[in-house]
């Protein structure tokens, strides 16, 4: 056998390239594909999915005007009773809202894309997770003036940023947090019990 | 490894430029482009370069399991069954593991076998071989630990019988076991203890010996199925005329290995991935229970000879001793054997014979002790084969020391056969 190298006439670049190519593209091909259940591992398992169903929460004992926080896939659900005068400052508020209409359709489902972001005007039903960073803000529901806003009408104050929300969730401008908070899908079983989890009937 | 004015650098000015304050460019060219090994491997010259592979897919899958298992005893076994059927394609990432595990150690006992073979525990490579046997012991450290963490039935009983192996140094035994367990039975300190030494403790030792082996073999060159040394004829260029750069040439060849070895392991992942209960065994789908010891108690397979040996010994004391002393030997052979002629293709006929025969009380060791058969016979086979196992150190050290070998002519070059 000749010593590698001798023979430099008798190499074919163009098929010694070519198997090069080709093997460098099907090796390349299989690590991805091999990197795919890696990946995937890391999604919610089975166990995640199954604690994630939906749930069914009793608002009955919910006072105009509280606040309560339930669970849901372990994401704290706020649902407020939202009082009438709550209700009615929401669309003098419009002109210092980030996205009054809420046009950003992945922050509600369209069946909430309304001024007081829900099924009922009173009740709010919204996951308390800032969008800025995902601490969970909290409930300064009184209109009074508030350190952090001389003007407050009631909403959500993020201690961690400083980002403010009114009283459906709706981010105020000039604050870190870039949206809404999101609405998650509900509907109303009855009067008291909300199916958080799931749309309404014929709903999207 | 200091690369020298005149050295090669790369033509990339940015790569350059780290070349010139980290050369490591010129490093991994010295060691796979620049490295010559000799042109004539054949077959079982694949196994080095699939134990390599088998390290990284062992580490790979093993830190995704470490990110859903559990390693408490009252959560252990319950992960395991978690990682099978509820975390998206944990089952194919833990039969990976499982299956990368027995495959290694086929993967390792070839290697070894090769070197045997080839005499590539010989001068000048004697460093290298015990530097290979010390991978060996801390591999079985590896997976023994490995074996106990799902906390089945197996597992627990496995690491009863291994850790009070320990009882029997003299004095200070039964303190010696209770420290290893802490605790007075294998428990949730044992199983904690473990999987910190079998994540994090060990790999780190075995990819340190890895780096040392690897070191020691570029150092002294690869041996060949000749047994010839090819740094002994260089060409004017003070290449090695029979070595060729391990990179193309060994990188592409061990790739087409690669491919027939995953060929083989998918076909085990995918259908067999219990091998007939050898790589995963029945017993460990019961989860640990302190009271109840299994029928058929023995370690996995790739143990199995050595716990012939252990049980074959009417003497706990002698019969511990008689499994260390197997394990020992080993690193001694390059002393053991005096044979200059390094290739068993130039050793005399009964090197062969021996060497046949070894390898062959071995597996038949393994096939003891795996068996779950309580045939009194098995005891008396397995001591004949103990002896037989010791006797070829025996004969390997009188064959060689008093001459009596007749080796055939070396060839100055490698042979090729084409």
């Amino acid at each position: 056998m000749p010593h590698p190298g001798e023979n430099h006439d008798e190499v074919d670049h163009g098929r010694r390239r070519f198997l090069t190519v080709t093997t460098a593209v099907v090796g390349g091909a299989g690590v991805v594909i091999a990197a795919l259940p890696f990946i995937k591992s890391w999604e919610p398992s089975a166990r995640a999915l199954a604690a994630g169903a939906p749930v069914t929460i009793d608002i009955s004992k919910i006072e105009s005007g509280q606040m309560v926080r339930f669970a849901w896939r372990k994401l704290p659900i706020f649902v407020v009773n939202r009082t009438k005068e709550q209700l009615a400052d929401l669309p003098g508020l419009d002109p210092r809202l980030r996205d009054p209409e809420c046009k950003e359709t992945s922050q509600q489902p369209s069946y909430c894309q309304n001024t007081w972001r829900s099924i009922k005007p009173e009740w709010l039903v919204m996951i308390g997770i800032c969008t800025h960073l995902g601490c969970v803000p909290d409930y300064y529901g009184q209109i009074k003036p508030e350190p952090f806003d001389p003007h407050w009408k009631g909403g959500f104050f993020c201690p961690c940023h400083k980002s403010r929300y009114d009283v459906a969730g709706r981010v105020f401008d000039g604050v870190p947090a870039p949206l809404n908070m999101v609405i998650p899908p509900y509907h109303y079983i009855d009067d008291v019990h909300v199916r958080i989890g799931v749309n309404p009937k014929g709903a999207a | 490894m200091a690369a020298a004015p005149d050295a090669w650098k790369p033509r990339n000015r940015t790569l350059r430029w780290i070349e010139d304050r980290l050369p490591v460019f010129g490093f991994l060219r010295e060691h796979t482009v620049e490295y010559y090994a000799p042109k004539n491997f054949n077959f079982m010259y694949f196994f080095g370069s699939l134990a390599l592979l088998l390290l990284v897919n062992q580490i790979v899958t093993g830190i995704f399991l470490a990110m859903n298992f559990n390693p408490t005893s009252a959560g252990a076994f319950a992960s395991i069954e978690y990682i099978m059927r509820d975390v998206e394609w944990g089952w194919l990432i833990r039969y990976m593991h499982v299956t990368g595990a027995s495959l290694f150690f086929v993967v390792i006992y070839l290697h070894m076998f090769r070197a045997l073979m080839y005499g590539s525990y010989k001068q000048p490579r004697e460093l290298l071989w015990v530097i290979g046997m010390l991978i060996y012991l801390a591999l079985m450290a590896e997976a023994f630990m490995g074996y106990v963490l799902p906390w089945g039935q197996m597992s627990f009983w496995g690491a009863k019988v291994i850790i009070s192996l320990f009882g029997a140094v003299p004095v200070i035994g039964n303190q010696l076991v209770e420290w290893i367990m802490g605790d007075f039975l294998p428990s949730g300190a044992t199983l904690n203890r473990f999987f910190a030494l079998h994540v994090i403790a060990l790999p780190l030792v075995l990819l340190l010996l890895v780096v040392l082996h690897l070191g020691a073999l570029h150092t002294s060159g690869s041996n060949n199925p000749d047994g010839i040394e090819i740094k002994q004829h260089k060409g004017a260029d003070g290449k090695p005329l029979d070595g060729i750069p391990f990179h193309p040439y060994y990188t592409v060849k061990d790739l087409v290995g690669v491919g027939f070895f995953l060929l083989l392991a998918a076909f085990i992942i995918f259908y067999q991935p219990t091998f007939f209960g050898l790589f995963l065994e029945h017993d460990n789908y019961v989860p640990a229970n302190s009271l109840v010891t299994p029928a058929a108690i023995h370690p996995v397979w790739y143990f199995t000879p050595f716990y012939a040996m252990l049980r074959s010994v009417p003497s706990k004391g002698m019969g511990v001793l008689t499994l260390l002393s197997a394990i020992v030997v080993l690193f001694f052979l390059p002393w053991i054997d005096r044979g200059k002629v390094k290739s068993m293709r130039y050793r005399g006929a009964s090197y062969k014979i021996a060497l046949a025969i070894f390898a062959l009380t071995f597996i038949w060791l393994g096939k003891i002790g795996i068996g779950e058969s309580t045939w009194i016979g098995d005891t008396y086979i397995a001591r004949v084969l103990t002896a037989v196992y010791f006797g070829y150190f025996v004969f390997l050290w009188a064959y060689t020391y008093f001459g009596w070998e007749r080796t055939k002519p070396v060839p100055e070059r490698v042979t090729m056969h084409e």
